[in-house]
């Protein structure tokens, strides 16, 4: 029995999760839970599934050990590469998924949100590629500071909308993804992009992801032999972190992920519900969702995925923080050593790991390095100038 | 549960029973004026009042709420500041409260029905709590006497709506239309459907709400329900006009409703 198994009936992982929508949507929930369990079971959409990744996407992603890093650090670095896949980030795995899961739902439309951008390049891809139609939500704010991603969206026949309420970042962008789909949801399927929202879509994303993590756990296994000790990931919502954590809950590794400082919805936040899910929330004292803020759009949510919260709860997986400073010299370090741009988000797990080398001296950690930083390099020339 | 009906849904069974049409105006709490709004509105007809407390990340809610939602939390306005107001309102109609669920779940649901009943509110509508999630909320509410008004939504199957409307309290929230709160052109088909659908099932009074936009679409509404709950039309008028823009509208949709 894994620990991280399917959620209660009620999408519950421990006290965390369920499915907090209007009224509206409860019908869309039911019926996507459905399909999604029918697809999951069903031999024919995983073996198609699977050639998608494989052929398009390019899975298997690599393991990379840093080895200069790593002399520099005294542990070793291994990097699982999702920064490769097509579209440059891990998104892509759930994206693929979702989207076949929609065509077979019979569904013509997609609808996204997007912090950074890569989740709404990767669904756009993914329309392109299955001839779906499909809109992204994306903050006014995020909208200036990823300008490359939103034209790559357009450029792949998207429609990008930028969202000008609140806090004009991921967490608006949702909102206005979800008020898209209470209105369309005959037609359109919601395409989230991390492993939060109401059930069944953190397990479903999850899912999706979990390819990272089992890969990993037999490409550590065969050029290691031996699980790694500690297993790290930045987490904003929290997919590629419970796509690796999937491939190590059950072994005896350290589950890290990192929080940006101003966003530090584990930390910093108590239960509550947004987005359709009860989990760790930046709020205020009467329950307001505070703003979070982080240099990196894709990790610049009040939130995190339900079940992150339930294995923070258990103690199983450990959410400390780092703050922006640290990340812009993780970002380099990596550059420099290496040969590897990270995404800002990526950085913030770098940041980490440079910090707390110094406990971990000889021991093995794997890295999930979600995304490349190309679409960062506009903002990091600002930056450091 | 108690056989005994609530305040509210006492006044509005006594009220259809005596053929008069339901008008429950929506107005955005803690916005500059707004209990100027909601006497006026009560003056000009309205058989109970919807009070919004505002929240951050009003899914449910098209421009116009959200706009007056972030004015309102601008200004200053929390749950409790706007229900010590309320308190002192004493407007001679049933007052609910509109608002998210996490203003509920972060007050604890036992304190919150406390502070609505101490405030002198009948009834709440969460929007985004539902049927399946509602029942530690709807339990509190039974115990402090709160109505629960629950949503019907025109996606719901046959099967789903006899259970929605055996929760429901005060009245069966019939929306409009697949979409979130906003003026329409004109009401949507899925309007008279839904409550015609609710009508064949429940005794509860059915209210439509969300996208009934003017006194000609309320009019056409009530022709099926037993009344119409106006929110973006007159929190519109609030925005632009004051109190006075919102008698005057809502005493257009009190004759049109009754002609």
């Amino acid at each position: 029995m894994t620990l991280m198994a399917e959620p209660s009936s009620t999408g519950r992982f421990g006290e965390f999760g369920g499915r907090f929508v209007p009224e509206t949507l409860v019908p869309a929930c039911q019926e996507l839970e459905e399909a999604f369990r029918d697809a999951w079971d069903d031999p024919v959409f995983r073996a198609e599934l699977a050639e998608v990744l494989r052929e398009y996407a390019g899975r298997p992603s690599i393991i990379t050990e840093c080895h200069n890093l790593g002399r520099q650090l005294g542990i070793r670095l291994v990097l699982k590469r999702e920064d490769l896949n097509h579209t440059g980030s891990h998104k892509i795995n759930n994206v693929l998924g979702q989207t076949l899961l929609a065509k077979r739902m019979g569904k013509k439309r997609i609808v996204a949100e997007t912090g950074a951008g890569q989740h709404g390049v990767a669904s756009a891809t993914a329309a392109a590629l299955f001839g779906l139609e499909c809109k992204v939500y994306m903050g006014a704010v995020d909208v200036e500071r990823q300008a490359l991603n939103v034209f790559r969206m357009k450029l792949l026949g998207s429609e990008v909308e930028a969202v000008h309420s609140g806090s004009r970042t991921l967490k608006d962008a949702v909102n206005e993804a979800m008020r898209d789909w209470v209105a369309t949801v005959e037609s359109t399927h919601y395409c989230l992009g991390s492993v939060m929202g109401p059930h069944p879509y953190p397990w479903m994303v999850r899912q999706f992801h979990r390819v990272i993590g089992d890969e990993a756990n037999a490409q550590m296994r065969e050029r290691y032999g031996a699980d790694p000790d500690v297993v790290v990931a930045c987490v904003g919502g929290g997919s590629n972190a419970m796509g690796i954590f999937s491939g190590f809950v059950d072994t005896d590794a350290r589950l890290i992920g990192v929080e940006p400082a101003g966003g530090a919805a584990v930390g910093r936040g108590v239960p509550g519900v947004v987005h359709g899910m009860r989990s760790y929330l930046m709020q205020d004292e009467y329950g307001q969702v505070q703003e979070a803020h982080s240099i990196s759009a894709g990790l610049d949510y009040p939130g995190v995925g339900p079940e992150h919260s339930y294995l923070a709860s258990i103690g199983r997986a450990e959410y400390p923080t780092v703050t922006d400073a640290e990340v812009i010299e993780g970002f380099q370090l990596l550059a420099r050593t290496e040969g590897i741009i990270p995404a800002l988000e990526c950085a913030h797990a770098l940041a980490w790991i440079s910090r707390e080398a110094p406990t971990m001296q000889g021991k093995t950690v794997l890295m999930n390095l979600s995304g490349r930083g190309d679409k960062d390099v506009a903002q990091m020339m600002d930056i450091l100038g | 549960m108690t056989d005994a009906f609530g305040v509210m849904e006492t006044a509005f069974r006594a009220k259809r029973a005596a053929g008069r049409k339901l008008l429950v105006p929506y107005i955005t709490g803690g916005l500059p004026g707004w209990e100027h709004a909601v006497r006026a509105a009560v003056a000009a007809g309205a058989d109970a009042i919807e009070i919004g407390i505002p929240f951050s990340d009003p899914v449910m809610d098209g421009p116009v709420i959200q706009e007056a939602s972030q004015k309102a939390l601008d200004a200053g306005a929390t749950p409790v500041s706007i229900l010590q107001q309320a308190r002192e309102l004493e407007v001679g109609v049933p007052l609910a409260v509109m608002t998210y669920y996490n203003t509920v779940h972060h007050a604890g649901h036992h304190r919150f029905a406390e502070q609505l009943a101490a405030a002198g509110i009948c009834a709440a509508i969460v929007p985004d709590l539902p049927l399946e999630e509602s029942g530690p909320w709807c339990e509190a509410a039974d115990a402090s006497n709160i109505e629960t008004v629950m949503l019907a939504a025109p996606t719901a199957p046959d099967e789903r709506l006899p259970r929605v409307c055996a929760r429901a309290r005060g009245f069966v929230y019939s929306v409009g239309l697949l979409g979130v709160t906003g003026e329409r052109t004109a009401l949507a088909a899925t309007a008279t459907a839904l409550a015609l659908r609710l009508k064949a099932i429940t005794e509860v009074p059915v209210l439509v709400g969300v996208g009934v936009s003017n006194a000609e679409q309320a009019r056409e509404a009530v022709q099926v329900a037993d009344g119409v709950v106006q929110g973006a039309s007159v929190v519109r008028r609030l925005l632009e006009g004051g109190a006075e823009a919102v008698g005057e509208y809502v005493a257009s949709v009190r004759d049109a409703i009754d002609a």
